[in-house]
């Protein structure tokens, strides 16, 4: 693949108008990167449209590589990721659903063949540098998947006995098998990298005082936060920490809870403890919220996951204290509340002035969020932290403000979620490569970008323009009957090929950009006309607010850029709004003089291992 | 020439007329004409028009002849009534569906080959019975089926793309209507839209034969230096005589205007036509006038576009012949066979 390529590169920028909107720079990366929806929203840049078509060409492997390029742990991701791109996607905005992009990598990762020989081989020479990673998490296995083949020495050090940090310890097994993981963290393990598992760090100190050219911190949100209401230490024998005792049944330790359980939180972890509390013996589930249903954190697939259950949610109940008797736990009261909002659009929880409500139960699991927790950082090394007692990391080098000391994860700025860690891994990794070879770190290399034509005859394009009118298609669920009964059954079956393809065919293929030469043009508007989403309007300049509104269809999403032109002979500039475009192509098969091309726009984010030096 | 189907989806906002109606529901199956071709255009403009007007599908015939141009009817109202005739007689094959069912809004698409050729004589029989039509001329001055030779309607002196040199006179489609007796005549070009919507609302409106000559290029054949019916020759030479509004019937008129600028004409139907006069002496009610303007400006080389003339009180072809309201389908079979007691009395009449 060539860097920035030559083609698509902007004219010249144009004269300062009246007030009208200068010619879109295309030539500048981030313009197409941002009309790929989906890849511009996940947080490793994952070329989403690109890996769809390929499951949908059955080439299952050579889309997992690409996400595995990308984002390390496809197949983990494919049952388990926040799913930024979801929202984002065009199809959304076009009809009722995105496309199941998450479940479709999952069955690139399933029905891959094996691809161990495409993988990167250990170094077969060292380069002398050696990088301690603290923790064995998703964002130290990304560096250390970066850094590795490089040459350099990973050491990681993780407390637990395994790979795989919050994947292995907080993801109950039934969304998450292990052989999964253990495959995805084996791969990275197979470059060869130094382990001190079941090690716990102690002292940054000390781990600076080893012979490290740098540290990575990816230790995670470690310490699930508590809840200081009257009963609590009274009634503690059945009263949980929720990611403890996720990770204790993981292990295996925990293996079966009461029959009446109470989980309190809104976010995915108490989604996570209340399914897994069903399937050891919890009958009666219930899960309390301070906030509304809408704004609870948990993703919306994983409540009605939950809810699929038979597992309850109420909504606007406070906790205010564990009931017990003789030192055992009978129940917990709740104050009932109702949302208020201020003028500013703040949301204040107010007594709702009713009795307060009583719940009995046997055990109840706290998962009411994640705290960040450095006691073994000494702070007179030179590494500061802020009031909030978090490190201070640059957002973009990921490094602390002590120069080897780099940062990723949870670690870094507080609990996100798997890809945020991946993505962290990625930069952590690049900045930590150019640190050691004494460059500067804020200089950041630029992405690999390709651009091509995807024409191939008068009315063949290389990619598959029809635009399918499926719904979204549901991922098939194993029998609830068995599912309950297994705390190790997977319960998503995951999409059959069949059913991959048709989701696959949903992908609007945002990736194949619509191209726009105004030398070419003769303004026949036959573009306009055809263009089933009316996204192209030929028109008078103006400023961008009154050029949105004049639009063929106003253009009111104005988070979506409008792609502009220079003017043209009639004075008229071309305006297309990309918010919904559908880039069937059909604006560059009717026209007659090739002004419009369809090109394939390729970006893959700067990585150490990309990075020749 | 496109292969796959313009995608159902459509914009989240795009605006429904009083039947329900977006307007991807006018339209018909996808183009098979040449990228970039002005008829597409004028079939979007159909559309956006008949989509303005509430027009139920069902009421609206399309009737057309042979060439490009008639082809087009299957590109728009895919849900109207259609009739692709023999060529050159779309006009006595429209003339006898309007006999029959008068109730019907009547499309006539042609082009330069089917109207100025071989339907030469049925164009103008049609203008001089004012039949209650719209006719439409796509016009590119040449004959796109068949290569590109110059068509009549080519100019003088203008030139092929291979080169070669018209040495043939032209015939003047809105002339030639004027003097057959066309009461709404018109000419527009495919790429001002801003200008053919209205005016096809208005010709729609219109009671009497409607007549719209669309300068229309051929991408393929007719879009070169030296062509007259070029886009940038068209843009060029574009002299508009007046720009319309087009206010359907119980609509009230709100927006003020300058008297002596504007005028305004009430058609039959109670729909207003606005004209702001472009051309401050052109008198649109003027035929003697219009033919005189046309033939002035011609010279200099000028295509005249905009409304040229229009007759409101005009009287179409079955007041003429003072024929019943009903449609023939509707009436039942006493009504349409009244014996042979009637037929005496009629043949009696004549003896």
């Amino acid at each position: 693949m060539s860097s920035v390529s030559a083609e698509g590169r902007a004219s010249t920028p144009a004269p300062a108008r009246r007030a009208g909107m200068a010619p879109t720079d295309i030539a500048n990366p981030n313009y197409f990167h941002k009309v790929v929806d989906c890849q511009w929203a996940c947080p490793a840049h994952t070329p989403v449209p690109e890996y769809i078509r390929l499951i949908a060409a059955g080439r299952y492997s050579d889309a997992y590589m690409i996400n595995w390029h990308s984002n390390v742990f496809p197949g983990v991701l494919g049952r388990t990721c926040d799913r930024p791109c979801e929202p984002a996607c065009r199809r959304g905005r076009v009809e009722d659903e995105p496309v199941a992009i998450c479940r479709l990598k999952r069955v690139a990762a399933d029905s891959k063949d094996d691809i161990r020989d495409r993988l990167p081989k250990p170094a077969a020479q060292k380069n002398g540098k050696r990088i301690a990673l603290i923790g064995a998490g998703p964002a130290s296995l990304t560096v250390a998947r970066d850094l590795l083949p490089l040459g350099y020495t990973c050491v990681i050090y993780d407390a637990d006995p395994f790979a795989g940090g919050m994947m292995r310890t907080q993801i109950p097994k039934f969304r998450l098998p292990e052989r999964v993981l253990d495959e995805e963290c084996g791969y990275i393990l197979g470059l060869e990298p130094e382990t001190r598992f079941g090690q716990k760090v102690e002292s940054l100190k000390a781990i600076l005082a080893e012979d490290y050219d740098a540290v990575f911190v990816g230790c995670g949100a470690p310490r699930g936060r508590d809840l200081d209401v009257p009963g609590r230490k009274e009634a503690a024998e059945h009263i949980h920490i929720g990611i403890d005792w996720l990770a204790s049944v993981s292990f295996g330790h925990t293996t079966k809870i009461g029959k009446r359980v109470v989980v309190l939180g809104g976010g995915n972890t108490a989604m996570d403890c209340c399914r897994t509390s069903r399937r050891l013996g919890g009958e009666k589930v219930d899960v309390v919220v301070r906030s509304g249903f809408a704004e609870m954190k948990a993703s919306p697939w994983e409540k009605e996951d939950a809810m699929h259950e038979d597992i309850p949610i109420h909504n606007f109940l406070v906790p205010l204290e564990f009931t017990h008797e003789g030192g055992k736990l009978t129940g917990i009261t709740f104050e009932k509340v109702k949302a208020e909002y201020d003028a500013k659009g703040r949301r204040k929880l107010i007594p709702a002035g009713e009795p307060p409500v009583h719940m009995e139960c046997d055990d109840v699991l706290v998962a009411v969020g994640q705290e960040n927790a450095f006691p073994w950082i000494e702070r007179d090394i030179g590494l500061e932290f802020d009031e909030w007692e978090m490190p201070k990391v640059d957002p973009t080098t990921m490094q602390s403000t002590h120069s080897k000391v780099f940062f990723g994860g949870d670690a870094a700025f507080g609990p996100k979620n798997i890809i945020w860690a991946v993505a962290h891994g990625h930069e952590a990794a690049l900045s930590i490569d150019l640190y050691c070879n004494g460059q500067d770190v804020t200089v950041r290399p630029s992405p690999l970008v390709n651009i091509l034509s995807q024409k191939m005859g008068i009315h063949e394009w290389s990619y598959d323009n029809d635009v399918s009118l499926d719904l979204r298609f549901k991922v098939p669920h194993a029998p609830k009957e068995l599912t309950l009964k297994d705390v190790n059954m997977e319960v998503e079956l995951g999409f059959n090929r069949e059913l991959a393809f048709k989701e696959a065919q949903r992908c609007l293929n945002c990736d194949i950009e619509t191209v726009f030469e105004k030398n070419l043009c003769i303004e026949c508007d036959a573009c306009v006309d055809i263009c089933p989403m009316d996204c192209i309007t030929f028109t008078p300049n103006a400023a961008e607010n009154d050029l949105r509104a004049l639009l063929t269809a106003p253009a009111q999403n104005p988070t979506q850029d409008l792609y502009v032109s220079d003017a043209m002979k009639t004075g008229n500039i071309m305006v297309k709004d990309e918010d919904v475009c559908l880039h069937c192509g059909l604006c560059a098969e009717r026209c007659p003089t090739g002004a419009w091309d369809m090109k394939k726009f390729y970006l893959e984010t700067a990585k150490a291992h990309t990075c020749s030096r | 020439m496109t292969y796959i189907a313009k995608p159902k989806l459509h914009h989240p906002g795009l605006p429904t007329n009083k039947l329900g109606f977006t307007r991807r529901d006018y339209e018909g199956r996808i183009s098979t004409l040449c990228a970039g071709c002005g008829h597409d255009s004028i079939s979007a403009a159909l559309i956006q028009a008949c989509f303005e007007l509430d027009i139920e599908p069902h009421r609206v015939a399309k009737l057309s002849g042979i060439g490009c141009s008639s082809k087009t009817p299957d590109y728009f109202l895919g849900q109207s009534h259609g009739f692709n005739s023999v060529h050159g007689r779309m006009p006595s094959v429209l003339t006898g569906a309007n006999l029959a069912n008068r109730q019907m809004i009547y499309l006539g698409v042609s082009g330069d080959g089917d109207s100025a050729s071989i339907g030469l004589g049925q164009f103008a029989h049609c203008m001089r019975r004012g039949v209650n039509m719209v006719y439409i001329c796509e016009n590119n001055g040449v004959y796109g089926l068949t290569k590109g030779q110059f068509s009549a309607t080519a100019d003088k002196g203008s030139k092929a793309k291979g080169g070669a040199i018209n040495p043939d006179s032209p015939i003047d489609m809105v002339s030639l209507a004027l003097l057959m007796g066309a009461t709404f005549v018109a000419r527009s070009f495919s790429g001002d839209k801003k200008q053919l919507v209205p005016l096809i609302k208005a010709a729609i409106a219109h009671r009497g034969a409607a007549v719209l000559d669309v300068i229309s290029p051929c991408v393929t054949f007719n879009n070169h230096a030296g062509s007259t019916k070029s886009f940038d020759f068209v843009r060029d030479h574009n002299e508009a005589v007046n720009k319309l509004d087009f206010v359907p019937a119980k609509k009230e008129i709100t927006v003020d205007y300058e008297p002596g600028t504007t005028e305004v004409v009430r058609q039959h139907d109670g729909s207003l036509i606005k004209l702001a006069k472009l051309r401050p002496d052109y008198d649109p009610s003027d035929r003697t006038a219009a033919l005189t303007y046309l033939q002035e400006r011609e010279a200099a080389g000028e295509v005249v576009t905009g409304l040229l003339y229009i007759n409101a009180e005009a009287k179409d072809l079955h007041e003429h012949l003072n024929t019943v309201d009903a449609p023939l389908n509707r009436m039942n079979e006493d009504e349409l066979c009244p014996g042979v007691d009637m037929l005496e009395t009629i043949n009696g009449e004549y003896r």
